[in-house]
């Protein structure tokens, strides 16, 4: 489960950098534990990580496996499509991959109302990628509301990084 | 839990004062020094704070010690009955002292009457120290090891005993009969329902905001007895008491996805309020305890449904269309629903009949109404109001006569005292996230902190106890 969340945080930084919506100071305030728990050093398998596996989607997607939208928002605006686009050709390679498209709120909103907001969000995502031909039986959603912020801060840069859809392959 | 509810019953049938007057000792009627002038304030940021009788505004209380007629260990008070008065003359102290009425002054600061004069008070002291009212009590051990508890309530200028009550308590639920008597004294000077002995359930909060641990916890109406239900390794969110507090109705992560379980505080069993995939959330009780409104997104649109509490029976859809319909509360006598809704653009509040029919807009004041919440007196609409910052604020359930009651960076989620006079909500802190809980009663004027453990979110105020 951490290890998820990790990969996640970093890849959404990363995304940050590609996607100019996101009014993106990039505060460079990387998780500690992200410093800490290095991501994992290339142990020299010639095999890489395994095709279909969160790590490997995480690598694959540079930070296209997160989209980000404005207050309030759900709609999939050219560059969240670019990024679903990617998203929808790795798994339609990997046809086993099966993935968890999981939507997000910022804490400027009350707590049943963003999980609500977190659901349009991840259908969003999820609804945009199956339009791309990726088989809805591969997808899931999950709304985590305001519960699982990645920036910390009270700001509009935080904010903007939190309202999200993130996916995240289900380990075979 | 059940053998305490028919011991409170038991109590209905007892008629204390004249029973405390067999036992009391004529000769007890020295007055005593006071104990000490020490500072009970220790419930965070407050306003009012009374220590000594100069500061004494509006009404004036004096709680004294409750006496004994033979101090004996109790397993309420290791230390005997004698200290145990005045843990309960405390107990009534801290519940009167914070509601923008009174300016009670508290035991510590007072003489304790001896057990004699709680029935024949002297008077004449209690002028001296400008006490209009008077609160004495006592408190006995049973020989069956219940305690007898007796409150009375005494106008000091003309003398007169004002209203009386006696409770028999197991000694594990020796505050409840504190609770009573400050709900007795509170109704009878104030005119209002009483509130004091009742629950909360609420969320409470540990660790990092990203990484932030939320547990299911309960406690008493002045945070005591807290209890953890949950033990933090799935999420919890938004408890709701069932009107005869049997149950419990949040929202948990057990499963990976946000669901709504109903946990039966007695077996500590739970089941799911529907037996769905789709996510469930924003569980909320009829006032008659039949229903339970919950909020489920399908395909990504969320409507709200209600289902028969007791299990079984299919959901009904209560409302539809592509906004988000979410949360809900029912007036007192359970014939609307008050609920939020974004099908204007941004969240407003909305009023439907139970059965979803006749929905139509009523917050129309700038800004956003979400997290209605209707007053068990009816007279109100509690809701977080978005313009900017985040505030509590009423309004009539017509949708007029809007009033912030607070002012903060983010304060969310109200929740009605029993009698509809002070509205419990929480308070997040910029940036750190770290959340607490805070009441405020409904000039806007009497704002306070509650005491928990922990960080504490999304409190639910249950009604007052059976």
């Amino acid at each position: 489960m951490n290890r998820i969340v990790l990969a996640v945080t970093v890849s959404s930084a990363l995304a940050l950098g590609a996607c100019s919506r996101t009014p993106p100071e990039v505060t460079p305030d990387p998780p500690q534990d992200v410093v800490t728990t290095p991501a994992p050093t290339p142990t020299p398998t010639p095999m890489g990580p395994q095709p279909g596996s969160q790590t490997h989607f995480a690598q694959a997607m540079q930070g296209a496996d997160t989209i980000y939208f404005d207050t309030d928002r759900y709609n999939i605006d050219s560059e969240d499509a670019a990024a679903l686009r990617r998203q929808a050709e790795y798994m339609l390679q990997y046809t086993g991959s099966r993935a968890t498209v999981e939507g997000h709120a910022d804490e400027r909103g009350t707590r049943d109302y963003n999980l609500a907001l977190g659901e349009r969000r991840a259908n969003a995502a999820k609804n945009y990628l199956v339009s791309l031909g990726v088989p809805e039986s591969r997808l899931r959603t999950v709304s985590y509301g305001e519960e699982r912020p990645v920036a910390t801060g009270s700001n509009e840069s935080a904010w903007a990084r939190n309202r999200r859809a993130v996916t995240v392959m289900i380990t075979p | 839990m059940r053998k305490f509810s028919l011991l409170t019953v038991i109590a209905l049938l007892f008629s204390a004062p004249v029973a405390a007057q067999d036992d009391l000792d004529p000769s007890g009627m020295d007055e005593q020094e006071p104990v000490a002038t020490a500072d009970q304030d220790d419930d965070g940021p407050l306003r009012g704070t009374v220590t000594d009788d100069s500061a004494w505004q509006d009404l004036g209380i004096a709680i004294a010690s409750f006496a004994t007629n033979d101090d004996v260990p109790t397993p309420a008070n290791a230390s005997g009955t004698a200290a145990l008065g005045l843990e309960l003359a405390r107990v009534v102290y801290n519940d009167l002292r914070f509601n923008g009425l009174f300016r009670p002054v508290g035991p510590d600061a007072l003489p304790r009457p001896s057990y004699a004069q709680i029935t024949a008070p002297a008077f004449g002291t209690w002028r001296g120290r400008s006490a209009e009212m008077l609160v004495h009590g006592f408190v006995r051990a049973n020989g069956d090891g219940r305690l007898t508890v007796g409150c009375y309530l005494y106008d000091v200028a003309l003398e007169t005993e004002l209203v009386r009550e006696g409770w028999v308590v197991s000694p594990a639920e020796w505050r409840r009969a504190a609770h009573r008597c400050a709900d007795l004294v509170y109704s009878r000077l104030s005119g209002e329902s009483p509130f004091f002995d009742s629950r909360i359930a609420y969320i409470a909060e540990t660790g990092p905001k990203d990484n932030r641990v939320k547990r299911l916890a309960i406690m008493d109406s002045d945070g005591a007895n807290h209890r953890f239900i949950t033990n933090g390794q799935s999420t919890a969110l938004s408890p709701r008491y069932s009107p005869d507090y049997s149950r419990i109705a949040y929202l948990s992560y057990v499963d990976g996805n946000p669901r709504i379980y109903v946990y039966e505080i007695d077996s500590g069993r739970q089941t799911l309020v529907t037996d769905s995939p789709n996510p469930t959330f924003a569980p909320r009780w009829s006032p008659d305890g039949r229903w339970i409104l919950y909020s489920m997104a399908v395909a990504g649109n969320t409507d709200i449904y209600r289902v028969s509490a007791s299990g079984g029976g299919s959901p009904q859809r209560l409302t539809s269309g592509p906004a988000i319909e979410v949360g809900g509360s029912y007036s007192p006598d359970g014939s609307r629903i008050v609920f939020e809704s974004d099908q204007s653009g941004s969240q407003q509040c909305y009023i439907m009949d139970a059965d979803g029919s006749n929905q139509r807009r009523i917050s129309f004041f700038g800004g956003r109404c979400a997290t209605p919440e209707w007053s068990p007196r009816g007279d109100q609409i509690a809701f977080t109001h978005i313009a900017g910052d985040f505030r509590i604020a009423v309004m009539n359930p017509n949708g007029r006569n809007m009033r912030q009651l607070t002012n903060a960076w983010h304060d969310e989620g109200p929740s009605w005292a029993p009698n509809g006079r002070i509205i419990q909500f929480f308070r997040t802190e910029r940036n750190s996230g770290d959340t607490s809980i805070w009441q405020v009663d409904l000039t806007g004027e009497n704002e306070r902190r509650l005491r928990t453990p922990v960080g504490a979110s999304d409190p639910a105020w249950g009604p007052v106890l059976p």
